[in-house]
């Protein structure tokens, strides 16, 4: 009996190895007998191969900084992922402990939490102090260039991160308690954008201030505290702003910053 | 995900942007964008699933954002399109200057598909999931990609290339 017809899509296979070795065999009986697709199947072997030999040499490339440093020890991945089989019960624990829930919305993404939801579920979802930790994990360690904008061109920064935050932002001074501004950045936070300033003390521990408005809607809170991984962070939602500050400090010393912090900003009021 | 997984991914999302892009510094921001919503997202990522395809995925979601908000510059090919190449000869320079040109002439969706097989060498199915399309959507793409690549590489000989190559 003859074999079934050889398919548009069997060709392809067949270019990509895909195919069974017994249905291989009946498209190289069929290609023997129509020259024009064995033609068609050189030739796409041939741009196959082409394409790797053009390509290839990317693979070789040294990673360029800004990458090196987004692929960096996720302290708050490592964490995440031992805390996985337990997460929808985490989540709920520190959703009752009355953390930062953005929206409604936002728990119907924890409790519905799973590999492919839309991105608008998942994003309400993520909480303050964990979105700042992956932020101050990711960028704090970067030698080279851990912030967008450096602290000499600071009045740009600030009119820079005021205008995309739709409201004046900027960093406090922490130079009382042992840290100055390395600078700031944009950053996508779970609806918008979102302020990242850097701080540094003479031995070059770096703090991170995350500032966002996403939590308009949310009542004022105390300090908080959250530990991820090696950070710790302390955070607070005052008026239209949520801020969260990030280091690998131990509680005390990050507190007594914190407290400086939220006085400095209360006192521009 | 941990950063020695990452750090394996990272030239395979370059060479790929590479190709999809074109252009070196276009290329790296997007998989710079990539990381960062990957990191964003971690929590959607299922420990044990397939890293590469989820990143893909990402990739491939982004830039379908850029293109409908129309912010991604299209493919200029400098002097930098010659980089990615070093092989030794002026006639090799010329004939993958000539398919890289060729490339471009691809629609995007045809493009994608056709690199996602080429240089990743992700299966069908793999791609269909990465993509968010139907297995059929990816099989015919690939058709009329290989086969227009084919027709444009015939009808335009390393002597007919107008571009100035150095």
């Amino acid at each position: 009996m003859s074999p079934l017809k050889i398919t548009e899509d069997d060709l392809h296979a067949y270019v990509d190895g895909a195919l069974t070795p017994s249905r291989r065999a009946e498209v190289d009986t069929w290609l023997a007998e129509c020259p024009e697709d064995g033609e068609r199947v050189q030739a796409y072997l041939a741009q196959k191969q082409s394409l790797k030999a053009l390509f290839d040499p990317v693979l070789a490339e040294p990673l360029p900084d800004k990458l090196h440093a987004l692929a960096v020890q996720p302290l708050i991945a490592a964490v995440d992922r031992e805390k996985q089989p337990n997460l929808k019960w985490w989540s709920l624990q520190r959703i009752a402990a009355g953390l930062l829930v953005a929206a409604l919305g936002g728990v119907a993404g924890w409790l519905g939490h799973g590999q492919y939801q839309s991105a608008e579920r998942i994003a309400t979802g993520v909480p303050l102090f964990r979105q700042a930790a992956v932020a101050h994990v990711v960028y704090s360690p970067d030698a080279r260039r851990p912030v967008e904008v450096a602290a000499d061109q600071e009045e740009a920064l600030v009119k820079w991160l005021s205008k995309r935050l739709g409201t004046p932002v900027s960093p406090p001074k922490l130079g009382t308690v042992g840290y100055e501004l390395v600078g700031g950045r944009l950053l996508p936070g779970n609806t918008g954008p979102v302020a990242q300033f850097m701080y540094q003390d003479a031995n070059g521990q770096r703090m991170t201030l995350y500032v966002t408005t996403e939590n308009a809607a949310q009542p004022e809170t105390g300090f908080r505290f959250a530990r991820e991984g090696q950070v710790n962070v302390f955070y607070w939602v005052d008026g239209k702003f949520g801020y969260a500050l990030s280091a690998g400090l131990d509680k005390g010393e990050l507190a007594k910053v914190a407290t400086a912090v939220y006085d400095q900003l209360e006192a521009r009021k | 995900m941990d950063s020695r997984t990452i750090i394996t991914e990272l030239p395979r999302l370059r060479r790929y942007a590479r190709a999809m892009l074109g252009d070196r510094a276009a290329a790296d921001d997007l998989v710079q964008d990539t990381l960062e919503r990957a990191w964003s997202r971690i929590a959607q990522w299922r420990v044990g699933s397939d890293l590469r395809a989820w990143l893909f995925g990402i990739m491939h979601n982004l830039r379908v954002d850029q293109l409908r908000r129309g912010t991604l510059t299209t493919h200029s090919l400098g002097d930098d399109a010659c980089d990615v190449s070093t092989r030794a000869t002026q006639t090799d320079r010329l004939e993958v200057m000539d398919l890289e040109s060729a490339l471009r002439q691809l629609p995007d969706d045809q493009r994608e598909v056709l690199l996602l097989v080429a240089l990743e060498e992700m299966s069908y199915a793999d791609i269909a999931a990465a993509l968010g399309i139907p297995i059929g959507t990816v099989m015919s793409r690939l058709s009329r990609g290989r086969e227009r690549l084919r027709q444009i590489m015939e009808g335009q000989k390393p002597a007919a290339n107008l571009r100035v190559v150095r």
